[in-house]
């Protein structure tokens, strides 16, 4: 197997009298999609934010795209390889408009102004957004703000993808809209999502996070056949395809346990 | 939340054409001007002047008027204050005090000059789009920190004003009153209170999402504003006004 992109090893992370994650070890190799799962306040931001050095471990290594990361420094590097998606993409998007915000991350990497436009120009247009350019940031929707946080984190060209509750907040269209996009993407990822469907679509691996440390999730899906009914809504008196006479459809699908 | 003077549809559309910057420039020389005029015929020249542009450029005068009221009592003690506390020949007296009318002049002057430029000051820069008013002072080479500051607050406080909204809505849901007790001043000091500590949290975590990115002390203005021949020619026109009031004052 290649090498890891981002190993933790042996992580211990806390506030006084209040431990939150203890001997935590974890390994992301390129083409991996691992959902990270646990309870409210687990510790699954915490440990998504120890990848990219915003909090210090009190015990542990980190190494990270070939070698081991310690100092604000060597994490500086690891912030451009390993994008962070936040959860609330208000505190992702800080630029007046949407093309500043997606070239910050260039601009912040060397790249002169001109080729950094051209960066973002691309990544906009890979996500369908070419549009947004000129927009205010802080006059889009909640869907358009999540889609422009992934194009400003996209920008940086990272080999990783952390996402924090990438589809949070979205509705089923904007959620499928991203979800088309991730899927599509090359590089490796880790997300935290309580969205099954999400997990299920997306994930190559588990891992879950109980009582502070990880243990790996074992992901398996069983057929079986049943019938069940889904909630349905449309609009009164719209031909929705299908009738209400009371008979069954068929439907038989495999139902992912996560 | 808006922020801005002027709705979409109105008719801000004829400043359009103009860069910000000159609308910025125009602003400031126009208060110049005014600021160093004394005589009463000629502020009020400037007065109706500055009302004809905020007409011209649609400025709703309801929004307008409630705009001035606030300044108006701010300035109300002042021009109460002032014709008794300037020395001079006597206008009228209110028993023991003594209204001159070198005070009453000054009170006036005081007026007309601070609501000239209050209504030429909302034509031209309240309409304009505050992220676009950032980039224009950003484009005058004003130091960056304040350019930084004042865009910074632009993107966050409608995010900040939402949540005050929301904080309020959930007192509201659990029957809270705002009376004049005790009761109320404490939930409106915790109301204050869990808005600063949000904002101090929302703060590093907006600082954690820019070091993601790399920040390292600067943000980066995609130029936008073209400075054409008209507003050079607009710019000489305010230039050749000014020049005249100025000329006015000194012949007079």
């Amino acid at each position: 197997m290649n090498e890891a992109l981002i190993t933790l090893q042996d992580i211990n992370f806390g506030y006084p009298n209040h431990p939150v994650l203890s001997g935590v070890s974890f390994h992301l190799h390129p083409g991996e999609r691992v959902a990270l799962l646990g309870e409210n306040g687990a510790g699954k931001t915490t440990l998504l934010q120890l990848m990219v050095g915003l909090h210090n471990p009190t015990r542990g290594r980190i190494h990270a795209f070939g070698r081991e990361r310690r100092s604000e420094q060597d994490f500086r590097e690891v912030r451009a390889k390993a994008g962070l998606l936040f959860q609330d993409a208000d505190d992702q998007l800080f630029c007046p408009t949407v093309l500043e915000d997606v070239i910050f991350g260039p601009r912040n990497l060397g790249k002169p102004e001109s080729e950094a436009k051209a960066i973002a120009e691309q990544v906009l247009s890979s996500l369908g957004l070419s549009r947004y350019a000129d927009r205010i940031t802080h006059k889009l929707s909640g869907g358009e703000k999540r889609m422009i946080s992934l194009a400003t984190v996209l920008a940086m060209q990272p080999q990783a993808l952390l996402m924090d509750e990438p589809t949070n907040g979205l509705d089923e269209k904007a959620e499928q809209r991203l979800l088309e996009h991730l899927e599509s993407l090359p590089q490796a990822m880790v997300f935290v999502s309580h969205d099954r469907k999400l997990v299920e679509r997306l994930a190559t691996r588990a891992v879950m996070i109980q009582d502070g440390t990880l243990i790996e999730g074992l992901m398996h899906s069983h057929p079986h056949v049943h019938t069940h009914s889904h909630l349905h809504i449309h609009a009164a008196g719209i031909d929705a395809g299908h009738d209400h006479d009371g008979s069954i459809p068929e439907h038989q699908h495999a139902h992912g346990e996560g | 939340m808006q922020l801005t003077l002027i709705e979409k549809e109105s008719r801000n559309d004829r400043l359009r054409q103009f860069d910000p910057r000159l609308r910025l420039i125009t602003a400031l020389l126009f208060a110049m001007t005014v600021v160093s005029l004394h005589l009463i015929p000629l502020l009020l020249l400037t007065l109706l002047l500055a009302l004809g542009m905020a007409w011209w450029i649609g400025l709703s005068g309801s929004l307008l008027l409630k705009r001035l009221l606030v300044m108006e009592g701010f300035m109300i003690v002042l021009l109460v204050m002032l014709p008794f506390s300037v020395p001079g020949e006597s206008l009228f007296t209110l028993g023991p005090f003594n209204a001159s009318i070198e005070g009453v002049q000054r009170a006036l002057q005081i007026v007309l000059r601070a609501n000239a430029i209050v209504i030429l000051l909302m034509a031209l820069i309240g309409t304009l789009e505050p992220v676009v008013l950032g980039h224009a002072l950003g484009q005058l080479r004003l130091p960056d920190k304040l350019i930084h500051l004042f865009l910074f607050t632009v993107r966050y406080i409608g995010v900040l004003f939402d949540e005050y909204r929301r904080l309020r809505l959930a007192m509201r849901a659990r029957a809270f009153v705002a009376g004049s007790n005790r009761h109320t001043w404490r939930t409106f000091g915790w109301l204050v209170g869990m808005l600063l500590v949000r904002s101090l949290e929302r703060s590093e975590r907006i600082l954690a999402a820019m070091k993601c990115r790399g920040f390292n002390g600067r943000l980066y203005l995609v130029k936008q504003n073209i400075w054409s021949r008209y507003d050079t020619l607009a710019l000489l026109l305010s230039l050749s006004l000014s020049g005249t009031l100025l000329l006015l004052e000194q012949t007079l």
